[in-house]
């Protein structure tokens, strides 16, 4: 079709030439264009967070960010690098572990708000955390479990870079 | 009840233990494929168009213009199907696929396209033009069962739509001798199951005629002879496939929708693949909600609050369709019975048609209404008799063994110590009373039941599949919705057969391959298709005790099956890898092993004509209390902490249970606070999650203050002791809520839910009263 646009995206550090309509969001792009599905559609308008994805390291809701904006923007999403994301992993785990995912469906978006969340505050408290969930819905857990896990990735996250540190000293 | 309820609990090996969900890393890297992460090749994308009338004939509909559109490939309407109404239950088959000459709310669906993209489809509804001619619409339910109300369904006469009556013991004569009688209205509004994802489903009706439907659904096997027989085919020619299920808690993820008729009607019409995803706005808007209702409830007791008997006249909202709508009434009039005792008991519900979007079951089904309504009354009796509201809940609390007016049989239900543990864990006797103004602790009181057993299809199956290599392939007919019945189903497996929850591979749902199963709903997975699993372990053991048995040259029952072996404690020369059994069966006697097992809860029988029998295998009491601050100025109830406890039996996987309970609660006090579907003439004002609240992380009380403990029983009905735990915690917090808002203020809430504003202009009333009453 003659509506399309060329836009280079850079997704989890690999680029992408792709050719698409203008007003197509950063999350029909990712899903449908890229086929990286693990970030997910609910309520396309910025109020639940399942389609929340990393803007150079910021939460973004990515069904409210056209796709021709992202450009030039380090794209992170729940698929994450090749070769892995030790974060990512750690949050992973402590969503598994806590019993912070039952139908899953919020989970992508839980898991790269933390992520956010724990880059510029590696020990939030627990009103901190709930604060940056508040763009979150969760209908399964009550939050109990969520806030947990984050609680349980912080100390993981910790843990990790005090044991790094030991390794560097000794 | 087992004198030593614990001792199987301390021999189990994986049981009992908290158990992280089997799909939890799949879902948490974004790797489990839900409906709408599915693409096939040459796949088209639907879209539907909703009736804007909430009454109206359909005239005449002229698609030609959207055929034409570029990127058009199909369109269907009404009369391309057969014309055959269907339903949850033959005496109200009101469905049909999409309307043919009447709609009958704002929402209903009247068309749909197929496009090469979800632009060029939504485009193409434009171009649809629809000729309705407007008929008069009629949105409260009392109004419509008045004489001369405009009729929604030819079948039925003043727009009732069901209706359910009973009368055990005698209350005329109970009222009669009863020292204290009052009667209250409470009243309940709509609410939405509020999963996140939205309804999706993809399509196919391939060229030999057979058709395949892969979508999110709890109950895939109710959506399969729905879909059968609104497509007048025989069932053998659809399939239906399970994907993951994006939250579910009841509604249209139970049954055929619209966009699954159309998506396989498109395909034949096309040849492709058809993908249909809801929006929120039109997941919001369509049917499939709670029942809203008017609960008229008299009340009669002896001075020191002894129940003797209770009259419930009940109305519901039912909207346009029936859905399943008839045991919804049943249900709410049951929990007459549970999880107090009253001795005389009438009920009168009737759900009424009106040109809404129509309702159904929600996590609870009718249960929290009933309860809201119940224990808010018994705290007002409690007040006027001057009685603590424990003791009035204690003095009338069912004890294990008890047969109820209605003939349900109690067994494990440690109602009094759910009572005693949430006093405790909860501080309610320094609390209660003592507490600053406008700040309130109150209490509520709930029961539910664990699976039901229901005049058409109760029963469950499993079978299991041993792999050479020692590990199992677990299929059932149940779904995981994300309650955690993946995983709590495959420790059973494991525990009988002495292996670990990760050597088990559970199946979701494929009608082609599965075995028959009602699905997920009131309950019942755990204890119906957990007794089913279990039986089909033990049958596999029993072969693979055969073959062991007949290697070792041992006798089969000395073997025990542990650590992933098989071994004889009498003789520990007697002892093989479980795989090596599995390989010599095989490979050198023929003798694959597979275990099949069934549970039906068929020993009793119900009636839900007169509402006698005995409903479910086994019941569960729940209570909790909850402390709420108000803010006078604005009128806001916050939720400031939570202690709940119920007698799920013996909790099979801990954690999972935490998440049940803990996630019923929550969406409670969404009910109590927030949640409201706004509806003016029909129209749904609050689409959207923007304006539909549910509860936010923040909304909610500290974890130190947020606490769910389980009075642990041993029900020897149970699999394992094991009872239900995802809805009945959820039961007694509407009314625990409404107490507590009337602790903190005075101020008596009867209708939900308890917005800022409702209180504060109850906290009006009561400063006019409280100044009146002064000299």
């Amino acid at each position: 079709m003659n509506d399309l646009i060329p836009v280079s995206l850079r997704v989890n550090g690999v680029g992408y030439d792709v050719a698409i309509r203008p007003w197509r969001t950063l999350l029909e792009v990712l899903r449908e264009t890229l086929a990286m599905t693990g970030t997910k559609r609910s309520c396309g308008e910025g109020q639940c967070g399942a389609c929340t994805v990393l803007l150079d390291g910021k939460a973004v809701s990515s069904c409210l960010y056209l796709a021709v904006e992202a450009q030039g923007k380090d794209i992170q999403t729940i698929e994450g690098p090749v070769g892995g994301d030790p974060a990512l992993e750690q949050i992973q785990s402590s969503f598994a572990a806590k019993g912070a995912v039952q139908c899953g469906f919020c989970t992508p978006g839980m898991v790269m708000i933390t992520k956010d969340l724990l880059s510029h505050n590696p020990e939030p408290n627990e009103d901190e955390i709930r604060d940056a969930l508040v763009g979150h819905l969760c209908r399964c857990t009550g939050y109990v479990q969520i806030v947990e896990a984050i609680q349980d990735a912080a100390r993981g996250m910790q843990d990790a870079a005090g044991e790094m540190a030991r390794k560097e000293g000794a | 009840m087992n004198k030593d309820p614990h001792k199987e609990l301390r021999d189990f090996q994986v049981l009992g233990r908290p158990i992280p969900k089997k799909d939890a890393r799949l879902k948490a890297s974004g790797h489990a494929e839900y409906a709408d992460d599915i693409t096939m090749p040459g796949m088209l994308h639907g879209k539907l168009l909703h009736s804007p009338h909430a009454h109206a004939r359909i005239v005449s509909i002229d698609t030609s213009r959207a055929a034409a559109l570029p990127g058009v490939r199909a369109v269907v309407t009404g009369s391309d199907f057969p014309n055959i109404k269907f339903g949850n239950l033959p005496q109200t088959r009101d469905y049909l696929p999409l309307a043919i000459d009447t709609v009958r709310y704002i929402g209903e669906e009247v068309a749909a396209v197929a496009a090469i993209d979800e632009d060029t489809a939504e485009e193409a509804l434009d171009l649809l033009r629809v000729e309705y001619e407007p008929l008069p619409a009629v949105f409260d339910p009392e109004e419509a069962m008045k004489p001369g109300a405009p009729q929604l369904h030819g079948h039925a006469a003043g727009n009732i739509s069901a209706h359910s009556a009973f009368h055990f013991g005698d209350v005329d004569a109970a009222f009669a001798k009863s020292d204290y009688v009052r009667e209250d209205v409470f009243e309940t509004q709509a609410v939405k199951q509020g999963m996140l994802e939205p309804h999706a489903c993809v399509g196919l009706w391939d060229n030999a005629g057979k058709v395949t439907l892969w979508s999110c659904k709890m109950s895939p096997y109710v959506t399969w002879r729905q879909l059968s027989m609104g497509l007048g085919l025989q069932p053998g020619n659809v399939r239906v496939i399970q994907t993951f299920v994006g939250g579910g808690f009841s509604g249209g993820k139970q049954e055929a929708m619209p966009m699954d008729f159309c998506a396989v009607l498109l395909s034949k019409k096309t040849g492709r693949p058809v993908k249909f995803v809801h929006t929120m706005d039109e997941v919001l808007t369509i049917g499939h909600m709670r029942h809203p209702m008017k609960i008229w409830l008299r009340t009669g007791t002896t001075t020191d609050g002894k129940l003797l008997a209770q009259h419930c006249k009940l109305i519901a909202n039912g909207g346009a369709y029936s859905s399943i709508g008839g045991f919804s009434m049943y249900l709410a009039g049951a929990m007459l019975n549970l999880p107090y005792r009253v001795p005389n008991i009438k009920y009168e519900a009737h759900r009424v048609y009106t040109n809404n979007g129509f309702c159904g079951a929600l996590r609870g089904h009718t249960i929290p209404q009933f309860c809201f309504a119940r224990d808010s009354q018994l705290e007002l009796i409690a007040a006027e008799l001057n009685l603590d509201p424990l003791e009035i809940r204690h003095c009338n609390a069912l004890q294990p063994g008890d047969v109820t007016a209605n003939g349900f049989r109690i067994g494990t239900f440690a109602f009094d110590e759910c009572i005693e543990r949430v006093a405790e864990i909860s501080g309610w006797r320094g609390k209660r009373g003592k507490l600053p103004k406008y700040r309130g602790i109150g209490f509520g009181c709930g029961s539910h039941l664990s699976g039901a057993r229901l005049m058409g299809h109760s029963a469950s199956a499993a079978e299991i599949k041993v792999q050479e290599d020692g590990t199992i392939q677990l299929t059932t007919g149940s779904t995981d919705v994300g309650q955690g019945a993946d995983t709590v189903l495959s420790m059973i497996a494991a525990e009988v057969l002495g292996i670990e929850v990760d050597d088990v591979g559970f199946t979701r749902v494929d009608s082609q391959t599965t075995p028959v199963d009602p699905g997920t709903f009131g309950s019942r997975v755990t204890f119906f298709t957990g007794h089913a699993v279990k039986r089909a372990a033990e049958d596999a053991r029993a072969q693979l005790a055969e073959i062991a048995a007949q290697k070792m040259g041992a006798d089969p029952k000395d073997l025990v099956f542990r650590g992933r072996e098989i071994f004889n404690p009498k003789d520990e020369r007697q002892r093989i890898k479980l795989k090596d059994v599995v390989r010599w069966g095989a490979f050198q006697q023929g003798k694959i092993v597979s275990g099949r097992g069934t549970y039906a809860a068929a020993d009793e029988k119900i009636d839900f004509r007169t509402g006698e029998g005995n409903l479910s295998p086994a019941y569960n009491p729940s209570a909790c209390a909850v402390e709420v601050e108000v803010d006078p100025e604005t009128g806001r109830a916050t939720v400031v902490g939570f202690w709940g406890a119920d007698d799920s039996g013996t909790p099979l996987n801990p954690l999972g249970v935490k998440g049940q309970v803990l996630g019923a609660t929550v969406m409670s006090i969404g009910h109590a606070l927030y949640e409201n579907l706004i509806r003016v003439d029909g129209q749904v004002m609050n689409p959207s999650f923007r304006d539909y609240k549910m509860p936010l992380a923040t909304d909610l009380p500290k974890l130190a203050d947020f606490q769910h403990s389980n009075v642990i029983t041993w029900e020897p009905e149970g699999p394992f002791g094991a009872k239900e735990a995802g809805q009945g915690a959820g039961t007694g917090v509407l009314a625990a809520l409404a107490n507590a808002v009337y602790d903190a203020t005075g101020v008596r809430l009867t209708r939900l839910p308890m917005t800022p504003e409702n209180i504060l202009f109850g906290l009006k009333r009561v400063q006019e009263q409280n100044s009146n009453r002064r000299p």
